[in-house]
């Protein structure tokens, strides 16, 4: 009731706008042209025509802005379409989305109607051609999955190439035939008009296709040879529709056996001339972004500007253009997504889907709204009923005859439910209906019928076999895609795999796939990899490497958003788990110990480009993040309110949120310069509370000093070595002191962990009965320690420490102790009081 | 037809080896041609070093490990016979036969190809993929491309992910499970394929 209800609110707010569009309309080109013979009679307009005589504060200025505001409002109306569509997910699971779109172009075209009492808006070719379809195709190619699509080129070719000229030829003399046989009476259309229909006609729409198939979720075969099918089949078509529209306008009589034979050699040129020009559109991409990395912020844009211009240059040449803007999404994808910046590639994905899925909104809404036009609707049942049954009837014989010829070769066969599935699936779309709507009604007397037919086919097609395609697959049972889940040992077993059996076929001697794919790829790798990608890329570009990068990814993802809901660190506690470390040499020494954390300070240097893992575009860091204990939950929380407490704040109202050029604002080196200023502070400071407490603390009498002969003007005596995280005090310290210095300062606070809520745990008095701190073992062995084991407390403390992102980042620890951990975070908490800024300035 | 029951009447065993393998005659002829052009100097036999001779599998990164594969431990020589033994575990499965439930398990099964593929991992023989020896594989197929440390975490983190047991090596029943969707198990070298039927 509720959803009946929206969309009734809807439609009158459609209505309104339609009104006020159809009253002041006239034949402007817009986007959703319309040729309006609707009255002129607006008085609106009259406004700006009228004499001035006073300054004019405000004026109407419609017609300024007429053609764009009309075409970002039939936009949005189609866009809210789809939310409308989309508000109710048991209706969308019965009907597909394109079939509801298009019944609800039919009621908008019925307003429209209402309103203006002819068609004001319809799908134009040319708008349909030149500004809807290429992103659409563009979007397809460039998601497409490369390997499969090219593993089953050869299947795919054959049902886009000879398939389609099946159905073309088939359909039309099919037609001609019951023509001449008087099943629709009397008609103006010659047996030419006849095949040409039959070509429009056999476009299998890949935008009705992807619609209806995504949504069943079929196997990955069956999925890419409907869809590469229907994307390289809409071109073909259209060279097919070229071909037989040049016959039909040089009539029956002049066609001669050269004509015919010019027709098919054009038919080859046209079509693989149009690919041609997608791959060296493709191969300028790819060596475009190489050079882009200064630019990142439009580079997406390089590509879907380039696409289109591919889309655009085969128009140009009279090649296809389809199949040009096919290859050249199909062919690039792998070296842009390689050359560009991950955020870049994020960014074309998400702006192609949204042109891509807007722009198929549109085409079917408008799809549904062009129907409602008296003029176009010339009746004739037999003709219709029969393109119909002979599209039906045709597709499934065609299909099943190439398959039955593929079959013979192919290893795995495609069995005979995901061929009825691959005949059923033949949804005829808005292709057809733009080569419909470009007939000439000059040369085509009967264009309407056509016209007609051709709606008729698609609704047909879309509504009524998308709706039954999901049952017809549940019933057929056709294997439905396996979720193949991203395995390291999947990717190497693969390779393994492909290895072995391309060793198998030398030494059987034979050249196969295996034969041609190993060849393919030596060729790659040593040439075209070359020359489209940059050096940094290639050096990743290997898939084992590239799944292990993307794991560590996901497992970076899932790592911050544990750490979010849980409040704090929790994960990295596991401490049986042992998750992979990441400074190899040493953790091997020490795996039994703690196999988590490691840190070897000989290959830390302390220079700001080091930290952050994130930099590194590929960290050769391992995360092992997969069970989480929650016994520890309450140190975390503690650990939280600390670093609440205690990390510096950077100063965000001072910084400008938004950079033109930029995704971040840089660092500012004032804010380096108050980090450390800040941290030296609280570092004085705490000495001096320290001294104040109980500890004598033998060992911390070295610092005073260090710290004055550091701070006096307050200045960084190294700025390289402030560092835009909030751990500096252990950069301070790995470099002030000897490890032995470090682990005393440090080591008189880790016992304040246990109750790390408390204020200034320097002056709590039993802090420092922890006898076995004030002489830790390791501070007397530092000269020699190579494998020190950690206390058992150390041990426990371990996960609260902020050092422990040591998972994401490499430690900047300085002592080969891995209790420093617990030391350093204490460290922290111990500068607590000290944290009120101003209140110490005098210090400074 | 002579000649390919001549040819056939050459092979020992012949009957039982194409039970065995699944074979068609002119596969095994096929193969047998292929077997005599390798041994060079016809000895009936073939050395490691007849392998090596083929140019293309000195390309193979893991063409070593193959190799060795169609040599049991001790042997420097592999007979015919079981040469097309090895071979077969690659032949496509055939769906049309029906396999009799007491017959043993096909050679050509997944469980069988995954064998093999372990094997070339497992070069101790001991049933358990190591770390080093993960570690060897993935420098021979990633070669120069990464760094050593980086192997070395790539070889760390695919045991964790098959390591059910923690013993922090992998074996068969974990390589099993982890190679449960290999796409390329199913594919087959062209020549043992359907259209080599006739």
């Amino acid at each position: 009731m509720a959803l009946l209800r929206r969309l009734l609110a809807l439609l009158i707010v459609f209505s309104s706008t339609c009104k006020v569009t159809a009253l002041e309309g006239d034949s402007a080109e817009v986007g959703l042209d319309y040729s309006s013979k609707s009255s002129e009679t607006s008085t609106p307009t009259n406004v700006t025509t009228a004499t001035i005589t006073t300054l004019p504060i405000v004026i109407w200025k419609w017609h300024h802005v007429e053609t764009p505001y009309l075409v970002a409002l039939w936009i949005l109306t189609c866009w809210l379409c789809k939310l409308v569509v989309e508000l109710n997910h048991s209706l969308t699971s019965v009907i597909p989305e394109s079939g509801l779109l298009i019944m609800l172009g039919f009621i908008l075209g019925g307003i429209v109607w209402g309103a203006d009492k002819a068609q004001t808006f319809k799908l134009v070719p040319v708008n349909f051609f030149y500004y809807l379809l290429p992103q659409i195709v563009l979007d397809a190619s460039y998601c497409m999955p490369n390997k499969l699509f090219f593993s089953n080129l050869g299947a795919i070719l054959v049902h886009a190439v000879i398939g389609t000229c099946w159905n073309a030829g088939t359909v039309g003399v099919a037609l001609w035939a019951c023509y001449e046989g008087g099943a629709m009476g009397t008609l103006n259309i010659g047996a030419l008009q006849f095949l040409l229909f039959g070509a429009l006609m056999s476009a299998v729409d890949p935008v009705a296709v992807i619609a209806v198939f995504e949504e069943v979720h079929v196997n990955e075969v069956l999925y890419i040879l409907v869809f590469g099918e229907s994307l390289l089949n809409d071109g073909v078509t259209v060279v097919l529709y070229n071909v037989f529209d040049a016959f039909v306008s040089l009539g029956g009589p002049k066609i001669n056996a050269e004509e015919i034979i010019k027709g098919i050699v054009s038919f080859f040129v046209v079509a693989f001339g149009g690919s041609l020009i997608g791959v060296v559109f493709a191969i300028l991409i790819s060596m475009l972004t190489r050079v882009t990395k200064n630019v990142q912020v439009i580079e997406a844009g390089f590509i879907i500007v380039l696409g289109y211009l591919s889309y655009l240059t085969a128009e140009m040449l009279s090649l296809s253009a389809i199949l040009s803007i096919t290859f050249c999404g199909v062919c690039c994808q792998k070296y842009i997504n390689a050359n560009m910046d991950e955020k870049s590639v994020t960014t074309l994905r998400y702006s192609l889907k949204v042109l891509a899925n807007g722009s198929e909104t549109m085409i079917f809404v408008f799809l549904g709204l062009s129907a409602i036009d008296k003029n176009i609707w010339v009746w004739n049942t037999g003709f219709i009923l029969l393109t119909i049954l002979f599209i039906v009837v045709f597709r499934f014989m065609g299909v099943f005859f190439l398959n039955w010829i593929l079959n013979q070769s192919r290893l795995i066969p495609i069995d005979i439910t995901d061929q009825i599935v691959m005949s059923y699936g033949g949804l005829r779309g808005a292709v057809a209906y733009g080569l419909a709507a470009t007939l000439d009604e000059k040369k085509i007397p009967e264009k309407n019928l056509m016209l007609g037919t051709t709606l008729i086919v698609v609704y047909f097609t879309v509504v009524l076999q998308g709706i039954t395609m999901k049952p017809f697959v549940q019933w057929l049972k056709v294997k439905k895609a396996t979720q193949a889940d991203l395995t390291l040992n999947g990717k190497i077993n693969n390779r393994t795999f492909e290895h072995i059996l391309t060793a198998m076929e030398d030494i059987c001697g034979r050249m196969g796939d295996n034969w041609w794919t190993r060849h393919w790829k030596h060729f790659e790798e040593k040439y075209v990899c070359w020359l489209l990608m940059t050096s940094d890329a290639r050096k990743h570009n290997d898939q084992i490497f590239g799944a292990f990068h993307k794991l560590n990814l996901e497992d970076a993802t899932s790592y911050v958003t544990e750490g979010e809901s849980k409040g704090s660190l929790a994960f990295i506690r596991n401490d049986d788990s042992a998750s992979v470390d990441f400074k190899k040499k040493l953790a091997f020494d020490y795996a039994d110990i703690i196999p988590d954390i490691m840190a070897d300070m000989s290959e830390y240097d302390f220079g700001i480009d080091n930290v952050p893992v994130m930099k590194n575009p590929i960290p050769s860091v391992s995360l092992g993040i997969h069970e989480q204990d929650s016994k520890t939950m309450p140190n975390d929380l503690t650990a939280h309110h600390l670093l609440e407490q205690h990390l510096y704040k950077s100063r965000r109202y001072n910084r400008p949120t938004y950079s033109r050029s930029h995704y971040k604002a840089s660092e500012n080196p004032d804010e380096m310069q108050e980090i450390f200023q800040r941290t030296m502070r609280s570092r004085l400071e705490s000495f001096k509370s320290a001294k104040m407490g109980v500890i004598p603390a033998k060992k911390l009498s070295k610092h005073p000093k260090k710290d004055s002969t550091h701070k006096p003007n307050g200045k960084p005596a190294d700025p390289n070595r402030t560092h835009p995280y909030g751990d500096e005090d252990f950069e301070f310290s790995a470099d002030s002191a000897s490890s032995s210095d470090i682990a005393g300062h440090f080591s008189r606070r880790s016992t304040n962990a246990p109750r790390a809520g408390v204020d200034n745990p320097a002056f709590i008095p039993e802090m420092d009965t922890s006898a076995p701190m004030r002489n830790p073992p390791w501070q007397t062995e530092t000269a020699n320690n190579t494998a020190v084991a950690p206390s058992q407390r150390a041990q426990g403390r371990l996960p609260w420490t902020p050092t422990n992102l040591g998972h994401l980042a490499p430690l900047r620890m300085s002592t080969r102790s891995t209790d420093s951990f617990a030391m350093a975070d204490a460290s922290v908490d111990e500068e607590a009081p000290e944290e009120k800024p101003g209140t110490h300035h005098t210090r400074l | 037809m002579g000649s390919t029951n001549s040819t056939l009447l050459k092979i020992p065993n012949v009957e039982e080896l194409m039970q065995e393998t699944g074979f068609s005659s002119v596969h095994i002829i096929r193969l047998y041609d292929r077997f005599k052009a390798l041994d060079k100097e016809g000895r009936g036999h073939l050395c490691p070093h007849d392998f090596g001779a083929i140019k293309e599998l000195a390309m193979n990164p893991i063409g070593d490990r193959i190799i060795g594969a169609f040599f049991s431990p001790g042997q420097e020589t592999v007979d015919f016979n079981t040469f097309v033994k090895i071979l077969a575990h690659f032949r496509p499965v055939d769906k049309d036969r029906p396999r009799d439930p007491n017959s043993p398990e096909p050679i050509n099964s997944r469980s069988n190809k995954l064998k093999f593929a372990f094997q070339l991992y497992d070069q101790d023989k001991d049933g358990k993929i190591s770390r080093d020896e993960l570690l060897k594989v993935l420098r021979d197929m990633l070669g120069m491309q990464v760094t050593e440390e980086q192997l070395e975490s790539i070889a760390d983190r695919t045991i964790q992910e098959a390591d059910l047991d923690r013993d922090d090596a992998i074996s068969f029943e974990e390589f099993r499970k982890v190679s449960a969707k290999i796409l390329h198990l199913k594919k087959a070298p062209v020549v043992m394929s359907a259209e080599y039927d006739c």
